[in-house]
């Protein structure tokens, strides 16, 4: 065959005006995808000017800015006391949240009967998850610090943000456990093993990377939550919490705090507070993907 | 079936092959040699051994919902040698074999009807804990389904699970199981590696010795080599030849050269969940009793 009726062969077709649809459409897309992560890298931006001002300009040491606690004196000013309460709140919220979390995903995973009571409680779990956050701090304001009558303790604030961050705890464990084959939970069964020694044996261990993962990029969220904070009183404090019945205040509080003063100091201050901020939520989503990525090749 | 070893493959059978690719060519003689090589292949010492029957079911019936998977099935299945089942797709083969440790108990909306005796006990009484009876009869499935587990760890695990693990010396019980399997050779140096890294048939493998490792009376295997390639398969099939001399094995297969080579007794199921025969697996392939399975046999339908 020549080329030429090979040419010719195809003549009658024209795409060009089909395939200049196809470019466009994904210049389109391609757009809108990169939109998200525009506004990021200008965030990202901001941030770091402000943090390169404030630790030029405003002469804010680093070394002191984590060392020491919030002053009303601005050139004292540190961010130790809301790390340190942030990280105690997320210990006390995880193990709050996950049990609970964990231990309802059994349930409705592994033993719940299709029945309406179920629904009910996947349907209620679904709108718990929807829930804007500052009614659980409501919520701990109303039943802890004032109904029990705690006073705006670290514990109230863990609890808000355990409640939080449950709903979105359980969806993960069960898209976790529901990953688990079938195969497997028979395998067990067939080896003779009752239902909890297959949900201990097999069935957790396949499970646990995804439930991890969840809780970990739960935690990530709640650690940046300020409304619920503030709803329970997490202000106007900036010493470190001696324990979870102390006073405290967070680190977005902190920054909330800081970002309502006057002194641009301060809002330099808050800057600096945002950078390490999100240094832990790139830290814990770090480790949710590294959890994920070294595990996702077991099953 | 292809890459069954070449040297115990007697000329005789190769026309088999043919006649299988295309069975309106069947003629009367072929279909004598089929038969006649295939009994040799499949019969052994212990066809002679007197049967004595460990489970036996009397009116099994079985229902997934409003569907009925099983008609009134009467079997008795003989102790320490191979059961085989076949029949097409949905004859309710699987569901058979799957109510006889009870897995069947796992499926929502499956009643059971009838009775389903092991040792004279029929196991749907009400005392009779599905557990229990599961340690006693194991069974391989037909996907390979190894847990996310160190090699070791498959093994060992029925024996943790039934708390045997202090009774017994754990790395022994392991090799036991593994050599039981064939498998021993393959995996020694590296029981520590995920017991997902090995082949399918070497998994298959691992998931017959996770059963015999509890030492159960009645291995259950549903198409046990159907998702393996045909080597893989064979070895499951010389391995089966084994493990009768301790179990007692029923095994739903596909494949009728399969059944006739490796089993002493035959069931077919057809219609949608009848057994329509059980015999002997010679008379089952050389003279059925039923037109239809003589049929089924030489390939009329299914």
């Amino acid at each position: 065959m020549s080329t030429e009726t090979e040419h010719d062969l195809f003549g009658d077709v024209d795409l060009k005006w089909e395939h200049a649809k196809n470019r466009l459409f994904l210049w389109v897309i391609f757009a809108a995808s990169m939109f998200g992560v525009a506004m990021l890298a200008l965030l990202l931006l901001d941030i770091g000017t402000d943090f390169y001002v404030g630790l030029t300009e405003f002469n804010i040491s680093l070394t002191d800015f984590l060392t020491r606690d919030g002053s009303r004196r601005e050139e004292l000013s540190g961010f130790r006391g809301a790390i340190v309460a942030s990280i105690m709140l997320m210990i006390l919220t995880a193990v709050l949240a996950f049990f609970v979390g964990v231990g309802s995903a059994i349930y409705l995973e592994e033993y719940a009967p299709d029945n309406r009571v179920t629904r009910l409680i996947e349907a209620n779990l679904a709108n718990l998850a929807g829930v804007p956050s500052i009614v659980y701090g409501l919520l701990a304001l109303a039943a802890v610090v004032n109904g029990i009558g705690t006073g705006p303790v670290l514990m109230a604030g863990a609890i808000a943000l355990g409640l939080l961050v449950m709903s979105i705890i359980i969806v993960s464990s069960q898209e976790a456990l529901r990953a688990v084959p079938d195969s497997v939970r028979n395998g067990s069964y067939a080896t003779g093993a009752t239902k909890w020694q297959t949900i201990r044996g097999v069935v957790l261990p396949a499970a646990i990377p995804g439930i991890m993962t969840g809780t970990i990029l739960a935690l990530a969220r709640a650690i940046g939550e300020t409304a619920p904070l503030l709803m329970v009183g997490a202000i106007f404090v900036n010493r470190m919490p001696s324990g979870p019945f102390d006073r405290f205040s967070g680190m977005p509080t902190q920054i909330y705090a800081w970002a309502a003063e006057p002194s641009p100091h301060f809002i330099h201050l808050a800057a600096i507070g945002i950078v390490v901020l999100l240094t832990f939520l790139f830290v814990m989503n770090g480790l949710a993907m590294y959890i994920r990525h070294r595990y996702e090749t077991e099953i | 079936m292809m890459a069954r070893d070449p040297d115990d493959r007697n000329p005789a059978s190769k026309p088999r092959e043919t006649e299988e690719t295309d069975t309106t060519m069947a003629t009367a003689q072929l279909e004598d040699e089929l038969i006649t090589t295939e009994v040799e292949t499949g019969s052994t010492e212990r066809a002679g051994r007197p049967d004595e029957t460990v489970v036996a079911t009397t009116g099994l019936t079985v229902h997934y919902g409003d569907d009925q998977a099983l008609w009134d099935v009467d079997i008795e299945i003989p102790v320490h040698k191979v059961t085989a089942i076949i029949g097409p797709s949905g004859c309710g083969k699987s569901t058979f074999l799957r109510s006889i440790n009870r897995m069947n108990d796992q499926i929502d909306g499956c009643r059971i009807g009838g009775e389903l005796h092991f040792h004279g006990k029929n196991v749907y009484d009400e005392d009779v804990d599905p557990v229990a009876l599961r340690r006693k009869i194991g069974m391989v499935f037909q996907k390979p389904n190894p847990f996310p587990k160190s090699i070791y760890d498959n093994v060992a695990y029925g024996l943790r699970v039934q708390g045997k693990d202090d009774e017994v010396d754990l790395d022994a019980a392991v090799e036991d199981a593994l050599r039981g399997a064939a498998l021993w050779d393959e995996v020694k140096d590296k029981l520590d590696e995920s017991g997902l890294e090995l082949s399918g048939g070497q998994q298959q493998r691992l998931c017959i010795a996770r059963t015999i490792a509890t030492d159960p009376e009645v291995l259950l295997m549903d198409e046990p080599t159907s998702a393996l390639d045909p080597v893989a398969a064979s070895k499951i099939e010389d391995l089966i030849d084994e493990l009768v001399e301790e179990y007692t094995v029923v095994i739903v297969t596909h494949n009728m050269q399969q059944a006739a080579r490796i089993s002493d007794k035959t069931a077919v199921f057809l219609n949608g969940g009848e057994l329509v025969e059980f015999d002997r697996t010679a008379t089952i392939f050389e003279n059925p009793a039923d037109d239809r399975v003589e049929d089924y046999i030489t390939g009329k339908f299914g």
